[in-house]
C-alpha cells in the first residue's frame, strides 16, 4: 500500500538513476560513510558502535563458559542475535522477532562462521564437556537502510575488539583465572557488502529510501584473500547470471577499504 | 559447513561420490503433481531421500485484515520440518532456520507469480518436509512451484531449484546431506528458465570468484533438469495421455 508520497519518491530515485546519479549523490559503487568506535561497553568483553551513514548499531560480546553443540564437541561456539530497537524507527514494534530480523542475524551469523573468522578449535577447555562461547549481540538504535552490513561490521569489529578471559577446569568445572586475558584467536576478516537492484542499476548499501524501492539485494561477504564465503539473496525478484557475477566483482572491490578500516580497530 | 574432519571419503579418485553419484548427476527426483484433496493445488517430491508435501491454497482473503495491499495479491509461505523427520527428534515449533527458509522460498516464489491480477487476496503456501537429507530448501521449492501451478494460479515461469557445491575441491551438483555436513561449500539456486532469474542463491563455505562462477553455472544445470520433471509431473495430472496434447 504505497502512498502517493511513496510513489512519487520512488519515481524520483529511479529518474535520477537513469541519469548516473543516486538520491545522496554518492556514486553507483560507493557505501555511505562509515565510523567504527570500540569499547564503548566497558561491562562487555568486546564492544562496537558503528555508523553507516544514519544507521547506528551497538554490538556488544559477551564470553563466557558453556557446553559444546552435541556433535562439535572440539570447538568452541559463537551464538549471534539482532534486535531492532522500538527507538531506530517509528514502524518498529516491541515484541519478539519478526522474520525479517531473523534473517538479518542468521545472514550476520553465517559471514562470521562460514569465513572462519574465529578459530573455534582454540575455544575448547575440555573437549566434549566445557568449551568457550562467543555471544555477540546486536542492537540497531537507529534504521536507515541496509542492516545487514552495519550489524555485520558491528560484529566483526566487536570480536576483533575482544579480550578473552580464561578459564581453568577444576574439579570439572571452569574456574576463571583473573588477569590472564589474550587477544581472540582471528583467522581472517570478512566483509559484508550488500547491494540493491533498481532496474538494471547496481547499488552498493542502499539507504532506506532507496531499499524501499529495490527490486532484490544480494550481500556477498568476502574473507581477506578475497574469497566469497556467503550470499544471502533476497528480495521480491531474480538477478540474471551476468548481475550475479558483477555483484560478486563488486562485492570484492568495495570490501577492500571496509577491510582496511576494521583491521583498524583490532587492539 | 567449513570443511570438518571426517573419515568420509567424498570423491574417490574415479570422481565418484560417497553415494555413488558422478560430479554432475543429481539424485533422483520424483514429482506428483495433485496429491492433496482440499487445497487447491497440490504437489508431492521425492528428491534423494527428501520427502517432501507442498499444498496451495488461494487467492483468498487476507486474514488478519491488516496484511491486506489494495494494489496486489500477497504470497505466504510456511517451511515446516516433521519432528521425525530428521535422526534426532525435532521440536515441531517453528525453528529460526525454519522462519529464515521460509522467508527465502517465498521470495524465490513471488517472482514467477502474477498477484498483481489479485488485489486484496493472499496465496497460502504451506511445505511440510516429512523426512529431510541435504538441499530440502531445493526441492521444497519445486514441489511449491509445482502445487501453485496445479492451482491455476496466473504464473510467468515455473521456478525450479537445485543445489551446486565444493567438495574435495570440485564442483559438484546437488548437494546430499553429508555432503553439506563435511564439505567445503553448499548453493542452494532457484531459477526461472524461461525469464533466465535467479530468485533464490545462498552460499555457505568459500569459494574463489571461478569457482562462484561455475557452481552459478552447476545449478542451473540442475534447475533445468528439474524444470523437464516439473513440466512432467504436471502434463502427467492434466493430459491423462501422458502430455501428449
Amino acid at each position: 500500500m504505497a502512498s502517493v508520497l511513496d510513489e512519487l519518491k520512488r519515481k524520483e530515485i529511479v529518474d535520477l538513476l537513469a541519469r548516473g546519479k543516486r538520491i545522496d549523490g554518492r556514486s553507483f559503487d560507493q557505501s555511505r560513510p562509515l565510523s567504527i568506535e570500540t569499547g564503548v561497553i566497558p561491562k562487555a568483553n568486546g564492544s562496537a558502535r558503528v555508523r553507516l551513514g544514519d544507521t547506528e548499531i551497538v554490538t556488544g560480546v559477551k564470553i563466557q563458559p558453556d557446553k559444546p553443540f552435541p556433535d562439535l564437541g572440539d570447538k568452541g561456539i559463537f551464538i549471534c542475535t539482532a534486535e531492532v530497537l522500538p527507538i531506530a524507527h517509528p514502524d518498529v514494534e516491541p515484541g519478539p522477532p519478526g522474520e525479517d530480523v531473523i534473517e538479518l542475524a542468521r545472514v550476520v551469523d553465517r559471514g562470521i562462521r562460514e569465513s572462519g573468522m574465529i578459530d573455534m578449535s582454540q575455544l575448547v577447555l575440555e573437549k566434549d564437556k566445557s568449551v568457550i562461547g562467543i555471544f555477540a549481540d546486536n542492537s540497531v538504535v537507529d534504521h536507515d537502510g541496509n542492516l545487514f552490513d552495519a550489524c555485520s561490521y558491528a560484529t566483526t569489529a566487536a570480536i576483533l575488539s575482544c579480550n578473552v578471559p580464561k578459564w581453568e577446569i577444576q574439579n570439572e568445572a571452569p574456574v576463571l583465572v583473573e588477569g590472564h586475558e589474550s587477544d581472540p584467536p582471528i583467522t581472517t576478516i570478512p566483509v559484508s557488502v550488500t547491494m540493491g537492484r533498481i532496474g538494471e542499476h547496481i547499488l552498493v548499501d542502499p539507504n532506506a529510501e532507496e531499499w524501499d524501492c529495490i527490486d532484490a539485494r544480494i550481500t556477498i561477504t568476502t574473507n581477506s584473500d578475497g574469497k566469497i564465503c556467503a550470499i544471502q539473496k533476497g528480495g521480491n525478484d531474480g538477478f540474471t547470471v551476468e548481475q550475479l557475477l558483477k555483484c560478486a566483482d563488486i562485492s570484492a572491490s568495495a570490501a577492500t577499504k571496509i577491510r582496511e578500516k576494521l583491521k583498524q580497530t583490532k587492539g | 559447513m567449513g570443511g570438518r574432519e571426517s573419515t568420509l571419503v567424498l570423491l574417490d579418485k574415479n570422481g565418484i561420490r560417497c553415494d555413488g553419484r558422478k560430479v554432475t548427476e543429481p539424485r533422483r527426483i520424483m514429482i506428483k503433481a495433485g496429491v492433496l484433496k482440499n487445497a487447491d493445488g497440490s504437489a508431492y517430491i521425492e528428491f534423494g531421500d527428501n520427502k517432501i508435501i507442498a499444498g496451495v491454497f488461494g487467492p483468498r482473503d487476507v486474514h488478519p485484515k491488516h496484511m491486506s495491499n489494495t494494489d496486489t495479491g500477497i504470497i505466504r509461505c510456511r517451511y515446516h520440518m516433521s519432528p521425525f523427520s530428521v535422526t534426532e527428534r525435532k521440536n515441531p515449533a517453528p525453528s529460526r532456520r525454519e522462519i529464515e527458509i521460509s522467508k527465502v522460498i517465498k521470495e524465490a516464489l513471488q517472482p514467477s507469480l502474477m498477484l498483481e491480477k489479485f488485489p486484496r487476496t493472499v496465496v497460502d503456501v504451506f511445505i511440510e518436509v516429512l523426512q529431510a537429507d541435504g538441499g530440502s530448501r531445493c526441492a521444497a521449492i519445486d514441489a511449491a512451484s509445482v502445487a501453485l501451478a496445479d492451482a491455476g494460479i496466473p504464473m510467468r515461469d515455473m521456478v525450479c531449484a537445485c543445489a551446486a557445491g565444493k567438495v574435495a575441491d570440485t564442483i559438484i551438483l546437488d548437494v546430499n546431506n553429508e555432503e553439506d555436513q563435511a564439505g567445503q561449500a553448499d548453493m542452494p539456486v532457484a531459477y526461472m528458465p524461461n525469464l533466465n532469474k535467479v530468485t533464490l542463491l545462498q552460499l555457505d563455505g568459500v569459494l574463489t570468484r571461478d569457482e562462484y562462477k561455475k557452481c552459478i553455472e552447476t545449478a542451473i544445470d540442475g534447475c533445468k533438469l528439474v524444470y523437464q520433471i516439473q513440466k512432467k509431473a504436471l502434463t502427467d495430472k492434466f493430459f491423462e495421455n501422458g502430455g501428449d496434447q
